[in-house]
C-alpha cells in the first residue's frame, strides 16, 4: 500500500493525466453509455422503393348509392314547415319524429320575433364571442336563462353537441376520473373522450354499481393520499336519457355526490322546459335545488325549437368556460335572430306553464296506447316526450332488425304517420342500444291524432311482422 | 392554462430564419419588403410560375421591441405575485370570484390557471367581448361600458358608438340587415320555421339543405358537398370519420383549435411541421413512409396533411402547389381548411385553389365555413361523392346534431347564388374585385407608414405587429375612443412577444372609410412608437385591380 503511494507520487504527470482519462472513461461506458444498437442504414434507392411501393387505403369506402340509409335520406325529405304536420314527398303527415315538444319550431311569436331580429342585426354574427360577436341579445338570453333556472350564471354556445362535449373537458384533464352512466348520448361521449381523462363507466341508472365504483375510488385513495388531493373526481350524467327515455334518479345521485364528494354535471337536453311544473328541468321535477348541481348543461334545440346550447351553474364554475371551453373561444356565436327565438321561446314556457301538463298528459296517453301493440316492447317513462319502441323478440342479426323496423316505418308514413328509427354510429357507441323506432310527442296532439298515430303503427307493426 | 396546450404550439425555430429565406435579398443591411424572388434551390426544370406572384413578408422582430417585451411581461407577472402574497395575509382587494373551500372536494381549478386571467387578462379585459347592437357591417354599434374597479366588472353607460368595423369577419359583406338576402332569409323563416329540431337521419332534411348541398359543390367546382350547422364542428366531428387509429397526421404547427380537436379526437398519431415550410413537410412524409409506425412498423393505413387556406393569426397563405405536388408523389390525403379564404381570395373568390389556379379535384377534402364570406353561420365538406357519401352516413353531426336552421340555409343560398352570379346582376365580381382592391390599398399604404405587417399581400387578414401587451391595449381603447374597432390578440394565441393587432377587411369598406381607419392607425402609431418596419416600400399596388363598376 505504501509502495502504491510512493508509485503514484513519483510517477511522471502525462502517465497520471493518462490514468485518469482512463478511468473517467471506465466510469462513462459503465454508467452512461446507451446499448449499442445496430442502426440499419437504408440507401437512398431504398428508401424511394420503399415509398413508390406504399399504398394507402382509400379515404373513404366505396358507398354504393343505394345503401339503406342513404335511401331512407332521399326519400324523406322534408318541404314547409316541420310542425305537428310535416309535409313528406307531397304527403302531410302526422310528425312524431322531430324533437319539437312544445311546438316552437312552428309557432308565429316565435317567428315574428326572429324576423324582428334579422332586421336589426342580419343573420350572422361574423366573429367569435371574444372579437365584436358578442351582441346584447348573447347577454340578455344568458340572463334570462339564469334567472330561470335560479342559477348565478349561464354561458351561452352555438351548437347544442358542442355544448357539453366543450364543457366536460374545459373542467377534466389527463389523470382526472369521471363516472359516467353507459346510457349516455354521444356528445357527452365524445367529451369524455377530448377530456383525456380516466373513465368509469357504471351500467344505467344502476345506483348500486356507481357505489361500488366510488367506494372503489375511495380506498385507491387512501392508498395514495397524495395522489387523491389532486385528483378531481365528476360525476356526469342525462337528466332524461335520449337512447332510454328514462330519468336518472337525482336524490340519490346529490346523495352519492355529498358522501363521496364528486362534483356532478347534469347534461339536460330532453328535460329543459319539459320536465318540473314550470319546465324548469329534472331538479324542479324532484324539488332540488341548482345549487346541488356543480354544472347543468343543456341544448336549446330541442323544447326550445331554436339553435345552441347553454350551461348554467354558479359563476366561479360557468365563467372559467369563457377562457377554456374551445366550443364557446374559437367558434363563431350563436346568430342573433336564434338567440331572440330562444328568448321568445323562454318567455312563451314562463307565461303558459299549461303547455307542460298538455305536453305530459299526451305523454302518458300515448304511452298507454303503445303499449298494447302486440309484438312490441316500448321502452321509457310515461312521463317521457321520446319513446322507443323495440320488437318484442328480436333476431339474433341487428341489420335484420334495422330493416324490418325501417319497413314499419315507410310503411307507417305511406299512411300518414311520420316516425323515424334512432339512428347511431355503431361502430363508435360506447353501449349501442337496441334497435328501435322513436317516437317524440308534442304537446299539439289531439286525442284523435293520437288514435290515428296508435292505431296506424299497430297495423304496421302488425303487418310487417307476421309476414 | 388549457388554452396554451390547444391553440399555440411554439416553433423551435422563430420566424427569423424565414426571413432570411422568403424576405427576399438583403441589400447592405435593408431587408426588401417586395415579392420574393427565386432562391438559388429552385429547379430549372419545374419552373415555379406562382412563385413570382407569390408575396410573403415576416420581418424580424426588433431587438428593442424584443427587449422590452420581455422586459413588461416580467413586471407584469412580478406585480402579479406580489398580489397574490398579498391577498394571501389579507391585504388588498382582489375582487375575483374565487373557488369557495368545501372541505373534501378537490378544487376545480389550479391557482396557476388563475393567475394568467386575474393579473395578466383581467387588465386588459375591456379589449375583448366588446358587446355589439346591431349589424356588425361596415360600420358597428359598440354598446358603451366601463369600469370602476379596475375591470374585475363593467357597467353600462347607456351609451353607444358607431365606429368602423375592422375586427369583424365579413370579408364579402354580406353581414346585412336589408337587401335580397335579407328578404329571402325573411320569406324562408315563414316558409320553414325556425328551426329544425331533427337530425338529418331522424327527418330533419329539407330540400332547402339538399339545395345548399348542391349549390357548395357547384360553388367549389366539387363532385358533391356536405354541410353542417357549426363551423367549429365541422372538423371536430368529421375528422375522426376520416382517420383514425393507424393513421398519421401531418399537421401545421398553426393551425386552428378545431382542427387540432377534430386531429386528437380521431386517434390517430399527430405530427406538426413547421408553418408553410414545405421542406420539413416533405422530410415529415418521407420518415413516415420509410420508417413506418413506431413500436409495429407496420406501415400506415394512411396519412394526412392537414393545413388551412388563410391563417388568421399570420395573414400567410398556404403553398398550395407544393403541397399538392408533395401529396401527389408521397399517395397522401390533403385536407384544406379554407375557413378564412373561401370567398375572400382568388380570382373568382372560390378560394384558395381558385387563387392559385389549381384544379378542385386536386384536393380530396376541401373544407371551409360560412361564417366568414357569407354573412351565416356552419361549416361544409366538398370532395368526391364517395367521400361525402361516408359523411352522410358516419359523420357525428348527421346523426346527434339538428340540421341547419332554414333562415341560415337560405342566407347561404341567396349569398351563394349572388356570387356564381346567377341572380343576373355582377355584384358577385363587385364584392370580389372590392375585397382584392382594398385589401392592396389598405397594405400597401400601411406599409407604406412604416408599420411591420405580417402575411400574404393578398389577404384580407392584415396583423399589424405591436409586439408589447400594453400598447395593444393602448391600441384597442385609442382607436375605439377615435371610431374604430380593432381586434387585438396576444399571448397565448400568438406567440409571447408577438402581441398584434388585426384588421379585418371587407368589400362593404369604402375608400373613405379605409382613408380614416389608416389616418387613426397613424396617429396611434406615432403615439406609441410602432412604426417599427425598416423595410423598402412594398413594390405592388391596388393599381392593377380593376373595379367592376356600378350598373
Amino acid at each position: 500500500m505504501y509502495d502504491m503511494f510512493q508509485a503514484l507520487l513519483q510517477a511522471p504527470s502525462y502517465h497520471l493525466f493518462f490514468e485518469a482519462l482512463l478511468i473517467i472513461w471506465i466510469f462513462k461506458l459503465l454508467f452512461f453509455s446507451k446499448a449499442y444498437a445496430p442502426e440499419s442504414v437504408l440507401t437512398e434507392k431504398e428508401k424511394e422503393e420503399l415509398i413508390a411501393e406504399w399504398q394507402p387505403e382509400p379515404l373513404a369506402p366505396e358507398i354504393p348509392d343505394d345503401h339503406p340509409v342513404l335511401m331512407a335520406m332521399e326519400n324523406n325529405i322534408i318541404t314547409g314547415k316541420p310542425g305537428k304536420y310535416v309535409t313528406i314527398n307531397g304527403k302531410s303527415c302526422v310528425n312524431m319524429a322531430t324533437l319539437n315538444f312544445l311546438g316552437m319550431a312552428g309557432n308565429p311569436s316565435v317567428e315574428a320575433e326572429a324576423i324582428k331580429t334579422l332586421k336589426k342585426y342580419g343573420v350572422g354574427s361574423c366573429g367569435p364571442r371574444g372579437f365584436y360577436g358578442t351582441m346584447d341579445v348573447h347577454l340578455e338570453l344568458e340572463d334570462k336563462i339564469a334567472k330561470f333556472m335560479n342559477c348565478e350564471e349561464a354561458i351561452l354556445y352555438a351548437f347544442g353537441f358542442a355544448t357539453i362535449a366543450s364543457a366536460i373537458p374545459a373542467y377534466s384533464k389527463r389523470g382526472d376520473v369521471i363516472f359516467a352512466d353507459e346510457g349516455v348520448c354521444f356528445a357527452i361521449q365524445k367529451g369524455l373522450v377530448a377530456s383525456r381523462s380516466k373513465i368509469k363507466w357504471f351500467k344505467h341508472n344502476d345506483m348500486e354499481d356507481l357505489e361500488r365504483l366510488l367506494i372503489e375510488q375511495a380506498k385507491e385513495d387512501k392508498k395514495n393520499p397524495k395522489k387523491a388531493k389532486v385528483t378531481r373526481r365528476f360525476l356526469v350524467v342525462e337528466g332524461l336519457y335520449i337512447n332510454y327515455g328514462d330519468l336518472c334518479p337525482l336524490p340519490k345521485l346529490v346523495e352519492l355526490k355529498w358522501k363521496y364528494k364528486v362534483r356532478l354535471f347534469l347534461e339536460e337536453s330532453l328535460s329543459f322546459g319539459i320536465l318540473g311544473s314550470n319546465g324548469k328541468g329534472v331538479t324542479e321535477h324532484y324539488n332540488i335545488s341548482p345549487d346541488d348541481i356543480d354544472l347543468i348543461a343543456a341544448s336549446l334545440e330541442n323544447a326550445i325549437g331554436s339553435t345552441g346550447g347553454f350551461c348554467c351553474g354558479k359563476k366561479y364554475i360557468v365563467d372559467h368556460q369563457r377562457l377554456s371551453g374551445l366550443g364557446y373561444c374559437f367558434s363563431a356565436s350563436l346568430p342573433p335572430m336564434l338567440a331572440t327565438a330562444a328568448i321568445e321561446s323562454l318567455r312563451l314556457i314562463d307565461e303558459k306553464p299549461g303547455m307542460l301538463v298538455e305536453l305530459r298528459e299526451n305523454c302518458e296517453k300515448i304511452h298507454s296506447k303503445l303499449s298494447d301493440i302486440n309484438g312490441t316492447v316500448i321502452v321509457g317513462e310515461p312521463i317521457s316526450p321520446v319513446k322507443h319502441i323495440r320488437l318484442a323478440e328480436p333476431s339474433t342479426d341487428r341489420d335484420f332488425d334495422v330493416q324490418t323496423l325501417q319497413k314499419i316505418a315507410d310503411l307507417s308514413r305511406d299512411n300518414k304517420v311520420a316516425v323515424t328509427l334512432a339512428r347511431y354510429l355503431e361502430e363508435e357507441e360506447h353501449k349501442l342500444p337496441l334497435p328501435s323506432i322513436r317516437i317524440s310527442v308534442n304537446n299539439q296532439l289531439s286525442d284523435e291524432e293520437i288514435d290515428t298515430v296508435f292505431t296506424t303503427l299497430s297495423e304496421a307493426f302488425q303487418k310487417i311482422i307476421t309476414h | 392554462m388549457s388554452m396554451v396546450e390547444t391553440i399555440y404550439m411554439p416553433s423551435e425555430n422563430d420566424f427569423r430564419g424565414k426571413t432570411k429565406k422568403f424576405n427576399g435579398v438583403q441589400n447592405g443591411g435593408k431587408i426588401s419588403n417586395g415579392c420574393h424572388k427565386k432562391t438559388k434551390q429552385v429547379d430549372e426544370e419545374t419552373e415555379k410560375a406562382w412563385e413570382k406572384d407569390f408575396c410573403e413578408t415576416f420581418e424580424e422582430t426588433p431587438m428593442l421591441a424584443a427587449i422590452s417585451t420581455y422586459i413588461g411581461y416580467l413586471i407584469l407577472v412580478a406585480v402579479g405575485h406580489v398580489r397574490e402574497f398579498l391577498k394571501s395575509i389579507g391585504i388588498g382587494v382582489v375582487k375575483c370570484v374565487a373557488e369557495p373551500k368545501i372541505p373534501g372536494f378537490v378544487p376545480l381549478y389550479q391557482t396557476w390557471e388563475s393567475f394568467y386571467s386575474w393579473y395578466v387578462y383581467r387588465r386588459i379585459q375591456d379589449c375583448f367581448c366588446r358587446p355589439v347592437s346591431g349589424v356588425p357591417g361596415a360600420k358597428m354599434v359598440v354598446i358603451d361600458r366601463e369600469s370602476n374597479d379596475h375591470r374585475w366588472s363593467f357597467q353600462y353607460t347607456g351609451g353607444h358608438s358607431t365606429v368602423l368595423n375592422f375586427g369583424s369577419y365579413n370579408y364579402l359583406g354580406f353581414s346585412q340587415n336589408s337587401g335580397p338576402c335579407a328578404e329571402e332569409v325573411e320569406q324562408t323563416i315563414k316558409n320553414y320555421g325556425v328551426s329544425v329540431c331533427g337530425s338529418r337521419q331522424e327527418l330533419g332534411y329539407l330540400d332547402l339543405h339538399k339545395q345548399m348541398d348542391r349549390l357548395v359543390a357547384d360553388y367549389l367546382g366539387v363532385e358533391d358537398a356536405y354541410t353542417v350547422p357549426m363551423g367549429f364542428a365541422t372538423n371536430s366531428m368529421n375528422i375522426p370519420s376520416l382517420v383514425g387509429k393507424g393513421c398519421l397526421i401531418l399537421s401545421d404547427e398553426l393551425n386552428h383549435a378545431s382542427l387540432i380537436l377534430g386531429c386528437r379526437l380521431s386517434g390517430a398519431k399527430i405530427k406538426t411541421f413547421k408553418h408553410n415550410c414545405m421542406k420539413d413537410l416533405e422530410k415529415n412524409l418521407r420518415e413516415a413512409i420509410v420508417d413506418k409506425q413506431p413500436r409495429t412498423h407496420r406501415p400506415w393505413k394512411k396519412i394526412l396533411i392537414v393545413v388551412e387556406g388563410v391563417y388568421s393569426m399570420e395573414g400567410s397563405i398556404v403553398k398550395l402547389p407544393e403541397v399538392l405536388r408533395l401529396k401527389k408523389k408521397y399517395k397522401a390525403y390533403l385536407y384544406l381548411d379554407e375557413a378564412h379564404s373561401i370567398g375572400a381570395i382568388g380570382p373568382h373568390g372560390k378560394g384558395v385553389v381558385d387563387y392559385f389556379g389549381l384544379n378542385p379535384r386536386d384536393v380530396d377534402i376541401m373544407m371551409g365555413t360560412f361564417t366568414k364570406s357569407f354573412g351565416a353561420v356552419g361549416g361544409y365538406i366538398g370532395g368526391s361523392q364517395a367521400l361525402v357519401n361516408h359523411l352522410r352516413l358516419y359523420s357525428h353531426s348527421a346523426i346527434y346534431s339538428s340540421s341547419m336552421a332554414p333562415g341560415v340555409a337560405q342566407q347561404i343560398v341567396s349569398s351563394m347564388n349572388i356570387m356564381l352570379g346567377r341572380d343576373g346582376t355582377r355584384e358577385g365580381e363587385k364584392r370580389i374585385q372590392q375585397l382584392k382592391w382594398n385589401t392592396r390599398y389598405f397594405r400597401r399604404r400601411l406599409q407604406e407608414m412604416g408599420f411591420i405587417l405580417y402575411g400574404n399581400k393578398d389577404s384580407p387578414v392584415v396583423p399589424l405587429l405591436m409586439f408589447m401587451p400594453s400598447k395593444i391595449a393602448k391600441f384597442s381603447r385609442e382607436s375605439l375612443n377615435r371610431g374604430m374597432g380593432v381586434v387585438v390578440v396576444g399571448f397565448p394565441a400568438t406567440p409571447m412577444t408577438k402581441c398584434r393587432a388585426r384588421f379585418c377587411l371587407s368589400a362593404s369598406h369604402t375608400k373613405e372609410m379605409l382613408d380614416e381607419a389608416l389616418q387613426i392607425t397613424s396617429d396611434i402609431g406615432d403615439l406609441l412608437a410602432i412604426k417599427y418596419s425598416k423595410a423598402e416600400p412594398p413594390s405592388y399596388s391596388e393599381n392593377d385591380v380593376p373595379l367592376v363598376e356600378d350598373s
